[in-house]
């Protein structure tokens, strides 16, 4: 398969603190690429750094940032708004904050076509009202004519990825887009991307700290730590065979139904993430590591645990996995 | 099903004035309808449902935060609607979802964990410097810590002041609400297993709300399931995970997401209409969504019929 987009050692800082430090990744077409970690890991980062969206006292840095074989460092700001909302798109969150309180759904979702495509605001009506009918929407006609406010919160997320797939992109960027959700209806939306993926061969980068969610629809997990990208492999190993410290702590954290023994204590993993600045040299992990050892401040070097299964850990595979 | 617990709320109903639009009629919207359930003491009664059910409601009710519009709250054999604050605050304390918005950020975190105390005026000040100090300790915060401004303390150690804050006063009851969806998955595991030690070390009761299935099968004995302001399922927990009795809990569990590759998502046959608090549908109030409603659903309200460990509110639930 080609890769769609290839990000290789990605650093983003804010002044004195470096929020993402060497992230590589590479996303297939049709493939989902889940980015899990916890807050403040620079997996929101990373994504914003790929769309061109960070503030303005950010700085990026990468050897390769590449989108369906375009380098995307030396596109200006009106070349990355060609792209974006046109062959890469991104939902947010909240979506509250996202679509405009003052516009009607049809017309924000117009707005998208004709910037991009030109044509009939008529024909980008039809077209968004096609597009609300495909994410089950109820009645799509007349949801055009309302406002965000006067739709529920799963309504609104839908209308958002409604809005992401007004010009057919090769790759949909979500960041926690179901974090705000009901459980009932995080299952309806989740369901709703996964035949539309199918459908329309789209590449997803899902961005969770929800390993739930993870498990279930990414086909390749990328585990985020402190700028880091500290694991990455098919789902089905990384569930199995979890090799980073900090990958196979973040598993027995989670309570699972039937499984976790009720009244025995979780896993957990003490302290917190830690902020790092330019000059922070080894594991990131390691003041919270229970393998942590003095040559875990010297620069890691990143193994093979498996086939395209890599980690960033001096340790063999299987040594740190053994935790749980 | 009420009598003898440590809290017991009977037939409570709770409603709220709502108008929509300048020269719109109020509606009533009943956030509670007729509630009653028991908690014996050192039990941990977990309550889910979807928002807007009315699960925060309820607590503020049993916190007596709130009046309830009819019903009644007994804690510990009394209405908590007759006791003075002092003594609702030394029986029943509450800790909140969102650590940031609940603590007074121009206090010191020793301040804060000292107010229910100071609040209560019959307490010297080297008394109360004593158990603050043993407060933080027990929740895992060092004195160095108890000086310092919650802006400078991460989420987890913000939620470790609002429950040394909580227990301060020994209270005999802690009403959880959504104690840790604001928190990341590593440190949530901290803060549940923290609670669990409180509760057994301390023989505390709690009430836990949560919209989180498995965090309330993991800490819970028994489960409220809530629908549009009832409880429509209400089971010793094994029994609720085992073999749930509800149409809705069963659509609940079955959207749960456990970490497990390859079961793909479910399909919770829920549909796409969403409850309306105020249009509550006749009948039984969740046959729009339910997947196997049959006639009667539409017009008769179910009664509550006892099952394993417990008891449901569906016609289809056989007794």
């Amino acid at each position: 398969m080609t890769r769609l987009l290839e990000v290789e050692d990605l650093e983003v800082g804010f002044g004195d603190v470096s929020a993402v430090r060497g992230a590589s990744l590479a996303i297939e077409r049709g493939e989902t690429h889940c980015l899990v970690g916890e807050s403040g890991c620079g997996k929101s980062v990373t994504a914003l750094a790929i769309m061109g969206l960070l503030a303005r006292n950010a700085t990026r840095r990468a050897a390769r940032l590449s989108f369906d074989g375009q380098d995307l460092r030396g596109l200006d700001e009106r070349g990355m708004s060609r792209l974006r909302g046109d062959r890469m798109a991104m939902i947010f969150q909240e979506p509250m904050t996202s679509l405009n309180p003052a516009y009607t759904v049809g017309s924000q979702m117009a707005e998208v076509m004709l910037r991009h495509r030109g044509g009939t605001r008529a024909a980008a009506m039809a077209r968004a009202e096609d597009l609300l009918g495909r994410v089950r929407i109820t009645s799509p006609g007349m949801r055009l004519g309302q406002y965000p406010h006067q739709l529920s919160g799963g309504l609104r997320q839908r209308v958002m990825i409604a809005m992401a797939l007004m010009c057919e992109p090769e790759l949909l960027i979500a960041d926690e887009p179901t974090t705000a959700l009901d459980v009932t209806v995080q299952a309806q939306i989740l369901r709703l991307l996964l035949d539309l993926q199918r459908d329309l061969g789209l590449a997803i980068l899902l961005i969770t700290h929800d390993l739930g969610v993870v498990a279930r629809v990414a086909h390749r997990v990328s585990v985020m730590y402190a700028g880091e990208v500290v694991e990455s492999a098919p789902v089905e190993a990384l569930f199995a065979h979890p090799t980073h410290p900090y990958t196979s702590g973040l598993l027995g954290c989670v309570p699972v139904p039937g499984k976790v023994a009720r009244g025995a204590p979780l896993g957990s993993i003490a302290g917190v993430v830690p902020r790092l600045g330019p000059e922070f040299r080894g594991c990131g992990f390691r003041d919270r590591c229970a393998h942590a050892a003095p040559a875990c401040a010297q620069t890691i070097a990143r193994r093979a645990a498996g086939p395209r299964h890599d980690y960033l850990c001096r340790l063999e595979p299987g040594l740190a996995g053994d935790a749980r | 099903m009420s009598g003898g617990g440590l809290i017991d709320v009977r037939g409570v109903k709770r409603s709220f004035r709502v108008k929509q639009g300048l020269f719109a009629a109020a509606r009533h919207v009943a956030a509670i309808d007729d509630v009653s359930f028991a908690v014996a003491p050192g039990d941990v009664l977990g309550i889910v449902g979807e928002s807007g059910c009315g699960k925060s409601t309820l607590a503020r009710v049993i916190l007596g935060l709130l009046p309830p519009t009819a019903g009644e709250v007994l804690v510990d054999g009394r209405r908590i609607a007759q006791m003075d604050r002092r003594e609702r605050a030394r029986l029943i304390q509450p800790v909140f979802q969102d650590p940031f918005s609940s603590l007074n950020p121009r206090r010191r975190v020793r301040d804060i964990v000292a107010m229910p105390l100071d609040a209560q005026g019959d307490r010297a000040g080297a008394e109360v410097a004593r158990r603050v100090d043993a407060m933080l300790e027990r929740v895992g915060l060092s004195a160095a810590q108890g000086q310092r401004y919650p802006a400078e303390l991460s989420g987890g150690q913000r939620q470790r002041v609002a429950i040394a804050r909580a227990l301060v006063l020994e209270p005999r009851i802690v009403v959880c609400d959504e104690p840790t969806s604001a928190l990341d998955v590593s440190v949530q595991a901290q803060i549940l297993n923290l609670l669990a030690e409180l509760r057994r070390d301390l023989g505390l009761t709690y009430l836990f709300i949560s919209h989180n299935l498995a965090v309330v099968e993991h800490v819970a004995t028994e489960v409220a399931v809530m629908y549009l302001g009832r409880i429509v399922e209400r089971r010793e927990t094994a029994a609720l995970f085992g073999a749930p009795a509800h149409p809705y809990t069963k659509a609940l569990l079955a959207s749960v997401l456990t970490p497990e590759p390859g079961l793909g998502i479910p399909d919770t046959g829920l549909g796409d209409t969403m409850p309306d608090p105020s249009n509550v549908p006749p009948g039984c109030r969740f046959h729009p969504r339910c997947p196997v409603a049959i006639a009667a659903c539409r017009s008769q309200a179910p009664a509550l019929t006892r099952v394993v460990g417990g008891q449901a509110e569906c016609h289809l639930v056989a007794s």
